[in-house]
């Protein structure tokens, strides 16, 4: 099922009047991947979703959905897209299930077929009970999870959600995570977020935007290791000399933090963790802790960001 | 069909919320007492003007001039229906719903168009049936009568596509009524101390809609109508497109 190429993005560009909010995009989405849009506010995230789900038209630039061009055939490539924009687009008059079957018909379910539509996206957004339900009278969580079952109710190969997690409480970020990572099993995902932890946890890769150019884009995954080498944070009762740590094989360098804690840098690979917990054995130093520890993707996105303007 | 489910979706939401319902018994109660003024007035004259011969019926002197008051009231009724169209959701966040669906600017503007002039339709037929209960008393001229209910329905056409326009154009919902009324106001009374066969009666609502109430259906009128409602819906579907690029 995956590696089919459902979203490709090609020297996308697009100005408001004089204003360019987005230009040089290039990005493509396959079957089963999630990526994940990161960016400061106002770095164009939004705008590139509008553009690739077809509400905006590009200044510049191709996309393509599961093959069909957004402008040349835009029918054919938005029946193959569930897209949630940054506002869940509700009727707040109607209830939950009259909603869900509008948007299954503008998608052309009809009977038997639409029951069934509406009936599977409400499962997976934990709506059964809530059918009867007006939306103006649901929380802003529920709001949300409407908004999310309207965007995947029509099984669409690609899924566009635009900060799908703002505004919920915690079980309910970690209910939609899940559903995200479901749906990343055999659609191509598309979310865009500035909750960093949440591109960690569900992200395949990501590109991150600053002012409308994407500053990086790689496996979420290559992030966490990236800057060369990985660090090792390790703490001992008894401690041994730091010099004796720097010896050991395929140490880099030692940073000591007192109490009997020391950081070390080594050049990636899983050998050292487990030769430290035989040396510390051996010398009986006593270890307590050794966790990994990897440059997360916080300091990645602190320094492609902030980087220009202290520049 | 894609412009049926959105002008679907659309009358239901007109009456989900009181806007729908309100709209038409104020509407009802309006027309109902210009046609007892009507009506009394009428019975007042009838013993004169059953003196003259060749005098002007019930049908000239009541039902005429009500059509003529319901034209106006869908000039005031109409922009608060048509507002919502696409202005509306626009102001909701419902708008993308819309657009990332796969359906074209036109069954979007076809859809928004049925919807108002279906209510529209509704309107004129629950102030027309008023007339009709003449038919217990009198005897009324039915080919007139429903010469001006086809004029009303070209009317109302040709009122919702401009509202849909305005409502295309203008961001704001409140706005776009207010632009729509005052456009249609203008067109209505552009005949006003006008020659016939001036350019400004020719633009002239109101000045079309007559001949229809006198029981004359002139394909000048007809067409008249049907230019304006098509080109509002083309220049709706055309914005629609343009405002993707904006």
């Amino acid at each position: 099922m995956s590696g089919e190429r459902l979203v490709e993005v090609t020297g996308l560009r697009r100005d408001y009047g004089a204003r360019c909010a987005v230009r040089d995009l290039d990005f493509h989405v396959d079957r089963g991947e999630v990526l994940g849009l990161l960016g400061p506010n106002g770095a164009g995230k939004s705008t590139t979703l509008q553009v690739v789900s077809g509400c905006l038209a590009p200044s510049a630039g191709r996309v393509t959905l599961a093959g069909h061009d957004v402008n040349d055939s835009p029918r054919r490539a938005k029946a193959a897209l569930g897209y949630l924009p940054e506002q869940p687009p509700l009727y707040r008059g109607l209830t939950v299930d009259e909603y869900l079957d509008f948007c299954a018909r503008l998608h052309g379910l009809r009977g038997a077929r639409l029951r069934a539509a509406r009936e599977r996206a409400k499962a997976r957004c934990g709506l059964i009970a809530d059918g009867r339900r007006l939306i103006a009278q649901l929380s802003k969580g529920y709001q949300q999870r409407v908004g999310i079952a309207q965007a995947i109710l029509h099984d669409p190969p690609v899924v566009i959600l635009d900060e799908p997690t703002v505004g919920l409480d915690p079980n309910q970020i970690r209910e939609i995570r899940a559903l995200v990572d479901d749906l990343g099993d055999d659609h191509a995902v598309i979310l865009s977020t500035h909750i960093l932890p949440e591109v960690e946890a569900v992200c395949d890769r990501v590109l991150i935007l600053h002012r409308g150019r994407a500053v990086y884009s790689d496996r979420v995954t290559a992030a966490g290791d990236g800057g060369g080498g990985a660090e090792l944070e390790c703490a001992f009762s008894t401690p041994p000399d730091a010099a004796v740590l720097a010896a050991l094989d395929g140490v880099e360098a030692v940073e000591p933090l007192g109490e009997g804690r020391f950081v070390l840098r080594h050049g990636g690979g899983h050998g050292l963790a487990e030769a430290l917990a035989a040396a510390s054995v051996e010398g009986g130093w006593g270890l307590m802790e050794l966790r990994p520890r990897r440059r997360s993707l916080e300091q990645l996105f602190v320094e492609l960001t902030c980087r220009e303007e202290l520049a | 069909m894609s412009a049926l489910v959105v002008a679907g979706r659309e009358l239901r939401g007109l009456f989900v919320t009181p806007f729908g319902w309100i709209a038409l018994a104020v509407a009802q109660f309006v027309a109902a007492w210009l046609f007892l003024v009507q009506v009394e007035g009428f019975v007042k004259l009838q013993a004169r003007l059953a003196a003259v011969p060749g005098a002007p019926g019930v049908t000239d002197l009541v039902v005429a001039p009500l059509l003529a008051q319901i034209g106006v009231l869908l000039l005031v009724v109409m922009p608060l229906v048509s507002m919502r169209a696409i202005s509306g959701e626009r102001q909701a966040g419902t708008l993308p719903l819309l657009l990332a669906a796969p359906l074209g600017a036109g069954e979007l503007v076809l859809g928004k168009f049925l919807a108002a002039f279906a209510f529209g339709l509704l309107l004129i037929g629950l102030l027309g049936l008023m007339p009709l209960a003449l038919l217990t008393g009198t005897t009324l001229d039915l080919g007139k009568f429903l010469a001006g209910l086809l004029g009303l329905t070209l009317l109302l056409a040709a009122v919702a596509a401009v509202g849909l326009l305005l409502s295309a154009l203008i961001h704001q919902p409140a706005a776009a009524a207010a632009g729509t009324f005052g456009l249609l106001l203008l067109l209505w009374v552009a005949d006003a101390g006008a020659p016939a066969g001036s350019a400004l009666a020719w633009i002239s609502l109101s000045h079309h809609l007559q001949p229809f109430l006198r029981g004359l259906v002139d394909t000048a009128d007809i067409g008249y109508y049907l230019i304006v409602t098509v080109t509002c819906l083309l220049l709706s579907a055309r914005r629609l497109e343009g405002g993707r690029r904006g």
